[in-house]
């Protein structure tokens, strides 16, 4: 058993790679891997084949915690593809978009200090429906092979899963 | 992270938090984001007659180095022209803030969300 570490995540699953991906297929490989790899079963060897086969196990959980996740999938395909999501640079988002998410988060900061639980909930169903819509148009831009639309999808996807995290903060702030 | 005591100052009393109103004669807005961390910010710059900015006023969604980026700018654009606001870096930011590397993209946001108020305000004034 070896694994090759200069392997894209998508191969080293034996995946396509590309975006849609077959998450029980996903499962099962990393499962398979996942046995082959761990660490017990080198625990009987020298040391240098204990900690190339913990390298190996480490590879493994990041390819996987990777790929499950469809943005983190999105920027690391994007990444193997050569084309720079532009996380760290790219601040120039429309200004619509920009708009709507200061009136998110005004909304948000309303209803916390207001203790309104309701409204948050409201929030966050509002949220998780439009993280969909925003997850389909991701899909079909990479289905187009439209990388540069689907980077500022990514980017867009960025807000919009921080500002789930600071709804849900919020909730635990007013039901603790 | 430990934040410098400049980046707390700014967090606890940010500076010319607010909004103008936007049909205010001289007053431009520049919109940015941060997907890195999913940052907002929103910089607005009221401008004189003689193309001097009067007052600043931002309002920020972000972490404190966020804030604290946007709270200082507002006090240094205060009292120059448009072009000399435009030759704020970000590494004179970051700097003044002492900003660790993970932490530079907020300075590149204060930067760029002043190009973009300067930009909105050449469009209403220029264009």
């Amino acid at each position: 058993m070896s694994i090759d570490l200069q392997q894209d995540y998508f191969a080293l699953f034996g995946l396509p790679r590309r975006f849609d991906i077959d998450e029980g297929a996903l499962e099962a490989a990393f499962h398979a891997l996942q046995g082959e790899v761990h660490p017990d079963r080198h625990a009987h060897l020298p040391d240098a084949d204990r900690r190339r086969a913990m390298q190996w196990a480490t590879r493994v959980n990041e390819a996987f915690r990777t790929l499950r996740k469809p943005l983190a999938r999105a920027l690391y395909l994007l990444e193997v593809r050569g084309v720079d999501s532009g996380l760290e640079t790219n601040t120039a988002m429309s200004a619509a978009f920009l708009m709507e998410q200061m009136e998110w988060r005004e909304a948000v900061e309303e209803a916390r200090a207001g203790g309104e639980v309701g409204e948050l909930e409201h929030l966050h169903q509002r949220l998780r429906q439009h993280g969909r819509s925003v997850l389909a148009e991701l899909q079909a831009q990479f289905a187009a092979d439209d990388l540069q639309a689907a980077a500022d999808t990514a980017r867009r996807m960025m807000f919009i899963e921080k500002l789930q995290n600071d709804i849900d903060e919020a909730l635990e702030a007013l039901e603790s | 992270m430990a934040y410098s005591e400049k980046v707390l100052d700014h967090y606890e009393n940010p500076r010319n938090v607010g909004s103008f109103a936007k049909e205010e004669e001289g007053v431009a807005t520049g919109m940015v984001g941060a997907p890195a961390c999913g940052d907002v910010m929103k910089l607005q710059i009221k401008v004189g007659k003689d193309g001097v900015i009067e007052d600043a006023k931002f309002k920020t969604y972000g972490c404190g180095s966020a804030i604290a980026s946007s709270s200082l700018v507002t006090e240094w654009v205060k009292g120059k022209t448009i072009d000399q606001a435009l030759e704020i870096k970000n590494t004179q930011i970051a700097e003044e803030l002492a900003l660790p590397p993970v932490k530079i993209h907020c300075s590149i946001l204060a930067e760029d969300a002043i190009k973009a108020a300067v930009a909105d305000y050449k469009k209403k004034h220029e264009g």
